[in-house]
């Protein structure tokens, strides 16, 4: 008996290792097999999708027994309809995974030709490519509905208040909740900005520029919104920054609250009932060039010395100190910035919405933004890209789920900080070069490491 | 003229006596030590000389320059650069960044530079990154640049501290425990670089140690600290055949 009892587990255990390998084994050869493929590659195989769905989508679509092209990626028609499965993963399948697939790997040698062309130019010239081609698949992408528009949107958003959120909780190892703070105070700036000087509006009156040039003093007023969030931060940064710890938790969780009935009890701007009548300027290029702007600045900063002494001061303060870094300064510093960043964000949400209202910016809303932050992954970029657009979609897929949507994420989060307490991509750099530059063969590397191994 | 004096330095915490009256004088180019039992108050006299903590009473001067009010990392830009006794790196950085974080203070690019990634900050950064070669170099890590420091065998981590505390371009260098936890090669080795930072780079040293050979071979004159009181202070043989230093290490009995 004793024995039989004690096998058993060993074999099991013994299975699950025999599964696990061989899942390792079907992904390592995944890995190999596109890991020649460069950026360009998957860039153009994403044309490709979007291009076929444009062109043919409906056809497909409609032969294959669905009512419509499934908006996104087929999660809701699946989980409205489930008898609709098959069909939708057929689409899936002929759609979207075997151009990409096969044409990024078809076209290799052209791509990684081209990749390495375009890095003998200035490297700016091969990033405005590569940006550019991200944006016509995004553009035609989002051109089959509004829903997609509207989605892409509050997604590029997201990436801006998740990448600013990171650079405090993750970057420099505080925690703070006063986001949804910032956010609305960067709404209601723009808001007011843009509603004041360009509207005809009844509750402040008429225009007091020409409204034909507002789209030009669009930015303007975005800046201005994240200026004032930046006044929000140093507020929060006086009294909280002076010890470590806790204390910025609770005094920026304090301002968020205090953000929100100060504004519900400004009658002057709407109160609770909030502030409407934006003009439409938020399109999906003018919020891309925001979206590219923020990580641009934001990782330029963080990978500069003056923005590893965040990391520094993360992770030994006092030897930060002692080795010349001014630790105040760069907290806050830091926390200014991010609040900037926060402050534009709310500012496009505002104009996206063309409505905003205190309410928006509550506790659900830093649930939102933490769940984004600490499932991508702290301390770097790609982590926030990958944390807002998952959490994004996840959140949209699942919404024919209704309340059921609030027991699947959030145990999604748990078995996420369970077995990866920092996030899916954490601690990782943002090298831009490395990213669009051509792609070698990994099998070489591999081998050499387990030699040296 | 003397590089580092400090005259009649005082500290409570609350009502303990942690030093008391301390002085010290040290000249450009010496190797001074600083010994004494375990909570003699050592690292304190340290803490308190780079400004971690603020002295109840006294005056530090560097350079005949006050430095007593200053900020720690103000004094740090001053010239006086120090080490840990028990490590303190940052763990998520690499071997390269540590060092080229303590340049911190030589960098004049600014916020515009560090968002905006302008020429001056490439310059300056790519300056920074040659000159934490050099130490690199110097210290024999070259080869770990890349490397994260939890990832590195002890030695070498003392190594990065040591690196590290260099890159400010210090006047005098505190090392706290130099050898700490090493075995006897690593102590030879740690023995030479202490002599070669000296002998080359022409730094003064001040160093805290247990190890009564590592002080006897590199320091010139050593004090000796008692329940944050010096009560010895002199060339090593002195020190050694010095009856209250004895006392104190091995007690009363052992004397008489």
């Amino acid at each position: 008996m004793e024995i039989q009892n004690s096998k058993s587990p060993a074999e099991k255990m013994n299975a699950l290792n025999t599964i696990r390998n061989s899942i390792n084994k079907v992904l390592n050869f995944i890995r190999n097999y596109f890991s020649e493929v460069p950026l360009l590659g998957w860039f153009i195989g994403a044309l490709t999708a979007v291009l076929l769905e444009q062109l043919v989508g409906r056809l497909i679509a409609l032969s294959l027994g669905l009512p419509k092209i499934p908006i996104l990626f087929g999660f809701v028609t699946m989980l409205k309809h489930p008898y609709l499965i098959p069909s939708t993963i057929l689409y899936m399948l002929i759609v979207y995974i075997l151009p990409i697939v096969s044409i990024a790997r078809l076209t290799v040698p052209i791509t990684n030709w081209l990749a390495g062309k375009l890095l003998v130019l200035p490297i700016i010239i091969s990033v405005i490519i590569h940006l550019g081609l991200l944006y016509l698949i995004m553009h035609l992408w989002s051109g089959i509905s509004d829903y997609r528009v509207l989605m892409l949107k509050f997604t590029l958003i997201a990436v801006m208040v998740t990448l600013s959120l990171n650079v405090v909780n993750g970057y420099m190892g505080e925690f703070s909740c006063s986001h949804p703070g910032f956010m609305a105070l960067g709404a209601y700036g723009a808001s007011i900005c843009t509603v004041v000087l360009f509207v005809d509006d009844s509750m402040f009156g008429p225009a007091l520029l020409p409204p034909a040039i507002g789209p030009f003093m669009f930015p303007v007023a975005l800046i201005v919104g994240g200026c004032l969030a930046s006044v929000g931060a140093f507020l929060v940064a006086i009294p909280s920054f002076r010890t470590r710890g806790d204390y910025l938790a609770i005094v920026s969780l304090a301002f968020t609250f205090i953000v929100k009935s100060l504004i519900e009890n400004l009658e002057i701007i709407g109160g609770p009932r909030g502030l409407s009548s934006q003009p439409n300027w938020a399109n999906l290029p003018s919020i891309f060039i925001c979206a590219v702007v923020c990580v641009w600045i934001i990782n330029n900063f963080v990978r500069s010395t003056l923005g590893k002494a965040l990391n520094a001061v993360r992770d030994d303060e006092m030897a930060a100190n002692v080795m010349t870094v001014n630790t105040r300064r760069t907290k806050m510093t830091a926390f200014l910035f991010a609040a900037f960043w926060a402050g534009v964000a709310g500012g496009l949400l505002a104009h996206v919405l063309r409505y905003v209202n205190p309410g928006t910016f509550g506790i659900q809303k830093l649930a939102e933004v933490l769940a984004m932050v600490y499932f991508g992954g702290l301390n770097s970029i790609q982590g926030s890209i990958l944390g807002a657009i998952g959490f994004n979609i996840l959140s949209e897929a699942l919404r024919p789920l209704a309340i059921y949507k609030w027991i699947i994420i959030p145990s999604m989060l748990i078995l996420i900080m369970i077995f990866r307490p920092t996030g899916l991509l954490a601690f990782k750099e943002f090298d831009v070069k490395k990213i669009i530059s051509p792609k070698q063969k990994q099998k070489k590397e591999v081998q050499n490491v387990i030699a040296s191994n | 003229m003397s590089l580092l004096l400090i005259e009649k330095m005082t500290h409570f915490f609350g009502g303990l006596r942690a030093v008391y009256n301390y002085d010290l004088e040290i000249n450009t180019g010496q190797v001074r030590g600083l010994i004494g039992p375990n909570g003699a108050g050592k690292t304190t006299i340290f803490n308190l000389v780079t400004g971690i903590y603020k002295p109840t009473e006294g005056k530090i001067f560097l350079d005949d320059r006050s430095i007593v009010d200053l900020k720690p990392h103000q004094i740090a830009s001053e010239g006086i650069g120090r080490t840990f006794q028990n490590l303190r790196l940052w763990r998520h950085m690499t071997v390269l960044e540590h060092v080229k974080m303590a340049r911190y203070s030589k960098l004049t690019y600014g916020l515009i530079g560090a968002f905006f990634g302008t020429r001056k900050r490439r310059k300056e950064e790519a300056e920074n990154e040659e000159k934490a070669y050099h130490l690199l170099d110097m210290l024999g890590i070259r080869h770990l640049t890349d490397q994260v420091v939890t990832n590195l065998p002890y030695g070498a981590q003392r190594r990065v501290e040591m690196a590290r505390a260099l890159a400010i371009d210090p006047k005098i260098l505190f090392l706290d425990e130099p050898t700490a936890g090493m075995n006897p090669e690593e102590l030879i080795e740690m023995i030479e670089i202490i002599r070669q930072i000296n002998k080359e780079l022409g730094l003064t040293i001040f160093l805290i140690e247990h190890r009564m050979k590592v002080v006897m071979e590199l320091c010139e004159r050593i004090q000796t600290l008692v329940f944050g009181e010096v009560i010895a202070e002199g060339t090593s043989e002195e020190i050694q055949n010095n009856p209250k230093v004895i006392d104190a290490y091995l007690g009363k009995e052992a004397v008489s």
